[in-house]
């Protein structure tokens, strides 16, 4: 057991305004981060870490106040593959979210009320423009390695090809190159779970004193449906009941509509997760697609990427299958990327990039130690 | 990593310095490593097993978890994606022997390949006498758990090559301390235990 690390976020404030993809603007904004292990003198040991879609800034260590670690404590901190005894680690949390970057829930300085549904639509892109400077600010010239999963890997990639000499290297787990059509179905039928629930308002539902918690749940029920696999989830709750027999009633009967409406009712009250960012998210994943200015060719897309890639995936996800990440290797591959590619057996569906596994480990580490050694 | 066998040491002489190199079933990256650090080249390693894709990143070597038996080969790469494609003691092991080829000249102008020679005397002699699947030190399994699927010896290699208008350039036998010697040179088929081609697409 390595020592417990203890971390406090820290806020940029960017008082520039940053323009959009969208073509709006916002006028000033926050960016909430955490840093861990030291940057050591020439700044070379950097490494940005980049949330899914309901993460945070806050990757690894404990808060003074709680027992539970960051969000990916599994594989960053001291002596773990992300040993932050050598890398200067950072997490940010992109803008659109809840977690304390600017998003829906905080005030809007043009009208002073809360942004609500006004805040702007944000992309990948946008989320990475404002990294970039959070990266100035911290008076780093070049990351040495940009990690993520999920949509985390989706934004290593637009690092890649958007700043190709800000990072060496990039490591992209359990994504895609973009949203397949099941994908984005799935994130549109979560948006009309809780636009349709009555408590929304149209999205002002904190100026109305109320959440759409109803939908959130639902939508989150959904969403983490997605992230797990068949036959995990037949491991963990096969036809186990509730009660000794059957009710014949629309009560929850089977152990796992128990598990998804705790899971979904959790997300929208416990975690207190905002709606409108929940809406935020699901469209910058859905408009996530580097190709399409590169008329729908990956390989042209990455034709100015410098950076070497990992590429990761597990056999079970489902969401972002290890054949998505077959095409982003592929893509690479057409450009004589220096690129090495895992695909790692596990039961845990998508979420098993978060958890732990001898192979994934071993391949991270050993990885991680590469960048260590050569730079 | 491993040490650099005479196998190795054989093939590196075939390598043209600075060339692009994909190395089926690279293992630990041993060979591909020698490689780069003797020959300057850029390239890629597959590798199925996890263990060895660990060991390969460890080692400094770009490695694709693959399985030979998919079409990966295919779907990664253009034609003539490599100057050379290596595939070292795994043609027997795969399912099509005859297709992986295919796809190994497809993407690459040249071929080395090396596999086991079932031809060799003392399998010969364990099935004339004993009346049973041979077993030896370069191929130690029973007949019901052997990885070794497809074998053959030198002269089914070479018809398999003349069959699919297959060009063999160059070609070296060794024993299995993986030494040449003027027996195997004399009787390759009877004597060598591992065989060594260079071949590619004829014109």
């Amino acid at each position: 057991m390595t020592d417990k690390l203890y971390v406090t976020p820290s806020t940029l404030h960017v008082s520039a305004p940053l323009k959009l993809v969208s073509g709006a603007e916002l006028p000033q904004y926050d960016l909430v981060y955490e840093t861990y292990g030291e940057l050591n003198e020439d700044a070379s040991n950097a490494v940005l870490i980049c949330h899914a879609l309901s993460g945070d800034h806050h990757v690894s260590g404990f808060y003074e106040e709680d027992n539970k670690p960051g969000w990916w404590d599994h594989y960053i901190g001291p002596g773990k593959p992300v040993d932050t005894n050598e890398f200067f680690v950072v997490c940010s949390n992109n803008l659109g979210s809840c977690r304390g970057s600017s998003g829906p829930t905080s005030l809007n300085p043009l009208s002073g009320k809360v942004y609500g549904p006004d805040f702007p639509i944000v992309t990948c892109r946008d989320w990475v423009n404002s990294q970039n400077t959070l990266r100035q600010h911290l008076g780093i010239d070049q990351w040495a390695a940009i990690i993520g999963g999920s949509m985390g890997g989706m934004q290593v990639m637009q690092w890649a090809i958007d700043y190709p000499d800000k990072l060496r290297h990039a490591l992209v787990i359990a994504a895609a190159p973009k949203l397949s059509a099941q994908n984005i179905a799935f994130n549109e039928v979560a948006r009309r779970a809780i636009m349709t629930d009555p408590d929304f308002h149209d999205g002002r539902f904190i100026e109305a004193n109320t959440t759409p918690k109803g939908g959130l749940a639902l939508a989150r029920m959904l969403g983490h449906l997605t992230y797990l696999s068949d036959d995990m989830m037949g491991a963990k709750f096969g036809r186990e009941l509730r009660s000794e027999r059957l009710k014949y009633s629309f009560d929850v009967e089977f152990q796992v509509e128990s598990y998804l409406r705790y899971q979904g009712e959790k997300f929208a009250t416990k975690q207190n997760f905002d709606a409108n960012t929940y809406l935020l998210m699901t469209k910058a994943l859905d408009y996530f697609d580097p190709a399409a200015e590169f008329d729908n060719d990956l390989s042209a897309a990455f034709a100015k990427t410098q950076a070497a890639f990992l590429v990761v995936s597990f056999t079970s996800d489902w969401r972002f299958s290890p054949a998505r990440s077959r095409e982003i290797v592929r893509a690479l591959l057409d450009n004589d990327r220096s690129v090495s590619y895992a695909e790692i057996e596990s039961e845990h569906g998508h979420d098993a990039f978060l958890l732990p596994n001898a192979h994934y480990e071993g391949i991270f580490r050993a990885y991680m130690n590469r960048i260590k050694k050569d730079g | 990593m491993n040490r650099i066998t005479p196998e190795f040491s054989l093939i590196t002489d075939w390598i043209t310095p600075e060339s692009h190199v994909l190395d089926l079933g690279c293992g630990d990256g041993t060979l591909l490593n020698h490689l780069k650090q003797t020959r300057n080249i850029r390239g890629y390693g597959m590798e199925i097993d996890p263990h060895k894709n660990v060991l390969a990143l460890q080692n400094g070597v770009n490695v694709i978890q693959s399985n030979l038996d998919s079409e990966d080969l295919i779907h990664y790469f253009d034609p003539s994606s490599f100057d050379f494609v290596i595939m070292t003691q795994a043609l027997q092991v795969v399912r099509r022997p005859d297709l992986l080829l295919k796809h190994m000249l497809t993407i690459g102008k040249q071929i080395i390949i090396t596999f086991p020679n079932f031809g060799h005397w003392k399998m010969r002699a364990q099935l004339l006498l004993k009346g049973r699947m041979p077993e030896t030190d370069t191929l130690p399994y029973r007949w019901y758990d052997t990885p070794n699927i497809h074998l053959c010896t030198f002269n089914d290699f070479e018809d398999l090559c003349e069959e699919n208008n297959i060009e063999i350039v160059a070609k070296a036998v060794v024993n299995n301390q993986h030494k040449s010697n003027l027996g195997t040179r004399m009787l390759p088929n009877l004597l060598g235990e591992v065989a060594l081609y260079k071949i590619q697409r004829k014109n």
